[in-house]
């Protein structure tokens, strides 16, 4: 746990890159965490519950899915696993063909329509929601 | 969206009569609104998810992952099926607790309103208060869905139904979600706007 948390501390300078990535699939409602951090700045601490828009997720692969150098994403809480799932194909240029399956504490399969905010208020934990991806079936 | 049946009827049809006539379309599918369904694998895939995510809140996951893929097997078979007691046989393990706790660790639940566009309220809620009482219907919505309690002196506006009944608000919540959970183990609670007849 301690190790993935170093690699993504490691990984944010490279965050502008991936950020460029973004911008064509929805700059508006996914951005690199740095950049949404720097943005929620002004208030210093965090508003509590369902006053702070975003919220961080932690995205793991799974077997021989392809990492994405940037594991750390602010998400709005609205936005819904199948956006989730559209993002990170684009991300990863998968062929629209090929099935990804996210799931939550490794154990269960979202269904598409649900809500990451909704996800994080239930299971999440250390103030983020820790999701891992999978091109096949992971957990039953 | 895909909700139980039972559940769209108290969510949109209940003041009708039964039977519940419906009407199914086979063309222009709402692509916008509903996810295709790829195969009947997929359906018992989601029903399995939304039992693990039942589990995850009521034991952390425990009872599902000591159970065997048999049990999974049978739970799913006894529901599609529609074999109670080869539905229960398993189900019945998902539903128990530890004996010196009062209930569940949190109540795996969802409220759905008419009046929003938001899809459902999902929290983590305790079944039993920190002083040990037990957390009742009324408590719940009180917390999570204020809008559908009525004021002490206020008219009441809203139906809190569930499997076509509105309960008492003073049921305590563990026992509806034992009794009242839908086959994916969750209460789907529907808020509706009081009938005006």
């Amino acid at each position: 746990m301690a190790e993935e948390l170093e690699s993504v501390l490691q990984l944010t300078p490279s965050t502008a890159a991936g950020g460029e990535g973004l911008t064509e699939v929805s700059p508006e409602t996914v951005t690199p965490d740095p950049p949404s951090s720097a943005a929620v700045s002004p208030g210093t601490e965090e508003p509590a519950g369902d006053a702070k828009k975003k919220i961080d997720i932690l995205l793991k692969a799974v077997g021989d899915t392809p990492i994405m150098k940037t594991k750390k994403w602010a998400v709005e809480r609205t936005r819904t696993i199948q956006g989730l799932i559209d993002f990170i194909k684009k991300f990863l240029k998968l062929v629209a063909s090929e099935q990804l399956f996210i799931y939550v504490n490794q154990s269960f399969a979202p269904s598409p329509d649900q809500e990451v905010g909704t996800l994080y208020e239930c299971f999440g934990s250390d103030g983020k929601l820790v999701l891992h991806y999978c091109k096949s079936q992971a957990w039953g | 969206m895909h909700y139980p049946i039972g559940l769209l009827f108290d969510l949109l049809a209940s003041s009708s009569a039964l039977p519940w006539n419906i009407t199914v379309h086979f063309k222009s599918f709402p692509e916008k609104d509903l996810l295709h369904c790829p195969s009947k694998d997929a359906i018992e895939a989601h029903f399995m998810s939304c039992v693990k995510e039942a589990d995850a809140l009521k034991h952390k996951s425990q009872v599902i992952n000591e159970m065997q893929k048999k049990d999974h097997k049978q739970l799913w078979m006894g529901f599609q099926n529609d074999r109670f007691d080869q539905f229960w046989a398993i189900n019945r393990k998902l539903m128990e607790y530890p004996a010196e706790e009062n209930g569940f660790r949190y109540i795996p639940f969802r409220i759905y309103q008419t009046t929003t566009e938001r899809p459902f309220i999902q929290k983590l809620f305790r079944p039993v208060t920190t002083d040990g009482q037990l957390h009742t219907l009324g408590d719940l919505l009180k917390e999570v869905c204020p809008s559908a309690v009525a004021p002490e002196d206020g008219v009441k506006k809203t139906q809190v139904m569930i499997h076509g009944i509105e309960p008492m608000l003073e049921t305590p919540l563990q026992w509806l979600s034992e009794h009242l959970s839908y086959p994916d183990n969750f209460l789907h609670i529907s808020i509706i706007p009081q009938p005006t007849d």
